[in-house]
């Protein structure tokens, strides 16, 4: 890493901002205290704080320094840190960031700690969670808390048929049920035109692999996506869900409860939402329910996303050793509890679910049978922007701008497009590593590389 | 005979001295203008991205493929069309606000100029993340304000964001009623500065109200204009925070402005060295419309 003058410039000032609310900043510290820095994003930094005492009582001489960064500036946040290489000592991060910073070489691997912790047990957390943090074999992240999606509804509405759905045609008979009993304003389900989750679902249960080649191309005319693009957006055509946004729905929580729409497919946050926000005497009117797989014969239920946040070490860590020393105490079934206590959020270790409850409570339940149907996206650092542009193409077919197969192949050539970078820096590194195993003739060696990820097929 | 090299002398060390005078000036404008203008051009021939950021070697010089990809993507010209309706509708439209309300606060009709002043001026200096939550409500379809005032008359309500064409012109209100305030301000300032003899002599010689408008304020008033619409046509160009917190770009790119594709090629997608190829773009319009405004100001004044 050459030619870093500026960026040292902009790492003393960024750092210096960063640091401003701590004390001493650019001074050195007198004292042997070691200090931890801490970044949480959004309410779990701000909740994070209160479990920092019992850590520093346990670990006396350890001190943790939280910052709270909301998440809408956390991404940018992130990469301005790196640039200016004032990257905290450990951080939370929403797991389809890991192969972004893993490709920037930000972050530090995590294999050997975990072999050698007692506390944590990769067997005892969600499958499809762990793997969106392990790239090419090498874990880079501890899961913290986890969000997939489920199908959030009103009982009163979708009554009078099978309920929940075992197959798409199953819903999508309830939902064509719902729309002729509701009349003009009632839609039979939310799906805002502007959010990808909800196709990738649909596509990631057809088993469509997105991405091929490793994630060097784009495989959006593939079959099986187009089977799970037709079905989304024919719930448009056909009434049964409205071409709104975000920003448009202007409360969710009222219009949910007046009978706008029966059905929504949203994660874990909508529990504590939904009960705060409804009043007392609807509180009966709604559950929850895995989502349906495409054909009735296949394993229910269908897939759904991993989501959810990790804890990551950066690589320029002051003090690795403490670091993961908080780590770990975050990923203490105890302290797995009583996060979930403190923020809702949902542990990603399931004897915590088993011990808490969380499995026998009916609307939770849904989602600890959905998280064991949970796949990761494809791990690629362009993933964010391809799953926007997918959500772009769904949006031109449900508005009626373009027919489906137009649309498909615009999103396969702009993603095609997304990868150009990617696919030059895997040929480049490919043909680096083939010159050494030429040098030493023969020698099966593995570059060293930061992008190289299995992509998307598993 | 020794007068003139005396006089060259003198007119060498003035020289000399001027330069003295420019020079903070002259190195503030290079450290902070030309310096990263040049990097910026610079920027904009490679494909500077997120890889480029862990490692310079992994930037190539690409020439200008970042431009004729621009070129070759209909989106930008969506965001072209687009960023063009924003000008055509915004800035005239925040002329005449500018004038009337500075004409309204000048006069002798308004009791109180400087409430109203105040008024004019608060939304140019509120926030404007706070207000689009205010518009967001004003602009809902089923529960918005503007549309149960339009039910009153007899008119349908108006999906105003959701619908590609009318969230142009929604986003076109709320930008003009967040800047005229600016040129209202000018405006009144240039009113002030026109001679009060003018209008007794008018008054003596019968002019009317309008009249004096026609013949006396406007033309008064031209350079005051024109310094008011370039002002607010490069601010306009730059149309970003409203569509950004109003629409996100959206629905289907219809509000999507130039700056905000930069914004998002270069912020949230780390394409560094598009986003620079979009800047230049917008640097050359703003440099053509400009020009185009000032030239024309000057045939006019020259006939």
């Amino acid at each position: 890493m050459s030619g870093r003058a500026p960026a040292l410039l902009a790492g003393w000032v960024v750092g210096c901002l960063v640091l401003a609310a701590a004390p001493g900043c650019g001074g050195a510290r007198g004292d042997e205290e070691t200090v931890v820095r801490f970044w949480g994003f959004g309410r779990e930094g701000e909740v994070v704080r209160q479990m920092v005492p019992e850590f520093e009582r346990r670990h006396p001489g350890i001190r943790v320094e939280v910052q709270q960064i909301p998440w809408t500036a956390a991404h940018e946040k992130l990469l301005t840190a790196f640039v200016g290489q004032a990257t905290p000592d450990a951080a939370q991060l929403g797991n389809t960031w890991v192969p972004e910073l893993v490709a920037l070489g930000a972050l530090a691997p995590l294999d050997e700690p975990i072999a050698a912790s007692s506390e944590v047990d990769p067997g005892d957390y969600f499958a499809g969670v762990w793997d969106t943090n392990v790239l090419d074999g090498t874990v880079w992240g501890l899961p913290w808390y986890v969000d997939t999606r489920v199908l959030f509804f009103r009982t009163d509405l979708v009554a009078g048929g099978p309920w929940p759905p075992r197959s798409w045609s199953e819903w999508r008979r309830a939902m064509e049920r719902i729309r002729d009993a509701g009349g003009p304003g009632r839609h039979a389900i939310l799906l805002p035109i502007d959010e990808w989750p909800q196709p990738v679902i649909l596509a990631l249960q057809q088993g469509a692999p997105l991405l091929a080649e490793g994630g060097r191309r784009a495989a959006f005319e593939e079959p099986r996506f187009r089977r799970a693009m037709d079905f989304y957006t024919g719930l448009f055509a056909d009434g049964l869900a409205a071409p709104l946004d975000q920003s448009t729905v202007a409360n969710l929580y009222q219009e949910f409860a007046a009978g706008t729409f029966a059905m929504m497919i949203t994660g874990p946050w909508n529990l504590g939402e939904l009960e705060r926000r409804l009043p007392a005497e609807m509180q009966h009117l709604w559950a929850t329910a895995p989502l349906p797989p495409p054909e009735a014969g296949m394993a229910y239920p269908g897939a759904s996303l991993a989501g959810g946040s990790s804890l990551v070490v950066f690589r320029r860590a002051r003090s690795p050793a403490a670091t993961w020393l908080w780590l770990e105490y975050l990923s203490q079934p105890e302290q797995q509890a009583r996060f979930l206590e403190l923020s809702g959020n949902l542990p990603a270790r399931r004897s915590v679910w088993e011990a808490g409850g969380l499995a026998e409570d009916p609307r939770t339940a849904a989602f600890m049978a959905q998280l064991e149907h949970a796949v990761p996206t494809p791990k690629v650092p362009e993933w964010e922007r391809i799953a926007t542009r997918i959500a772009q193409a769904g949006e031109q077919v449900a508005r009626g701008a373009r027919s489906l197969d137009v649309a498909l192949a615009g999103l396969n050539a702009d993603v095609d497009r997304m990868l150009e970078k990617r696919r030059w820096m895997l040929d480049r590194e490919a043909e680096a590593a083939a010159d050494r195993a030429a040098v030493r003739s023969g020698g099966a060696e593995r570059s060293d590389g930061a992008v190289r990820s299995d992509g998307a097929e598993r | 005979m020794t007068a003139v090299p005396a006089a060259a002398g003198r007119e060498r060390s003035e020289a000399r001295a001027a330069w003295g005078f420019l020079a903070p000036a002259l190195a503030a404008i290079g450290l902070f203008f030309a310096i990263p203008l040049a990097g910026a051009l610079l920027l904009s021939l490679t494909d500077f991205d997120i890889y480029a950021v862990a490692d310079l070697g992994n930037a190539r010089f690409v020439g200008l493929r970042n431009y004729l990809r621009l070129v070759a993507d209909p989106l930008f010209w969506t965001v072209l069309r687009n960023t063009l309706v924003f000008v055509v509708l915004g800035v005239p439209l925040t002329l005449i606000a500018a004038l009337g309300g500075a004409l309204m606060v000048h006069s002798s009709l308004a009791r109180l100029p400087g409430l109203y002043r105040t008024i004019f001026f608060a939304p140019v200096v509120t926030t404007l993340v706070a207000v689009a939550v205010v518009w967001r409500y004003l602009y809902h379809s089923r529960f918005g304000l503007i549309n149960h005032g339009l039910g009153l008359v007899g008119i349908g309500p108006i999906d105003w964001l959701g619908e590609p064409g009318w969230a142009m012109v929604a986003i076109t209100l709320l930008a003009v009623w967040r800047t005229f305030g600016y040129g209202l301000v000018i405006f009144v300032v240039g009113l002030e500065t026109v001679p009060e003899s003018l209008y007794e002599a008018a008054s003596l010689d019968g002019a009317g109200r309008w009249q004096k408008l026609r013949d006396i304020t406007l033309p008064q008033l031209k350079p005051t204009a024109l310094f008011v619409a370039v002002l607010v046509t490069v601010q306009v160009f730059q149309i970003f925070a409203e569509p950004y917190v109003m629409t996100r770009g959206g629905p289907l790119h219809a509000t999507t402005s130039i700056t905000l594709l930069m914004y998002e090629q270069g912020f949230r997608w780390w394409n560094m060295g598009q986003a620079a190829a979009i800047a230049f773009v917008l640097f050359a319009l703003i440099l053509v419309t400009t020009g185009l405004q000032v030239a024309l100001r000057r045939r006019g004044s020259g006939r």
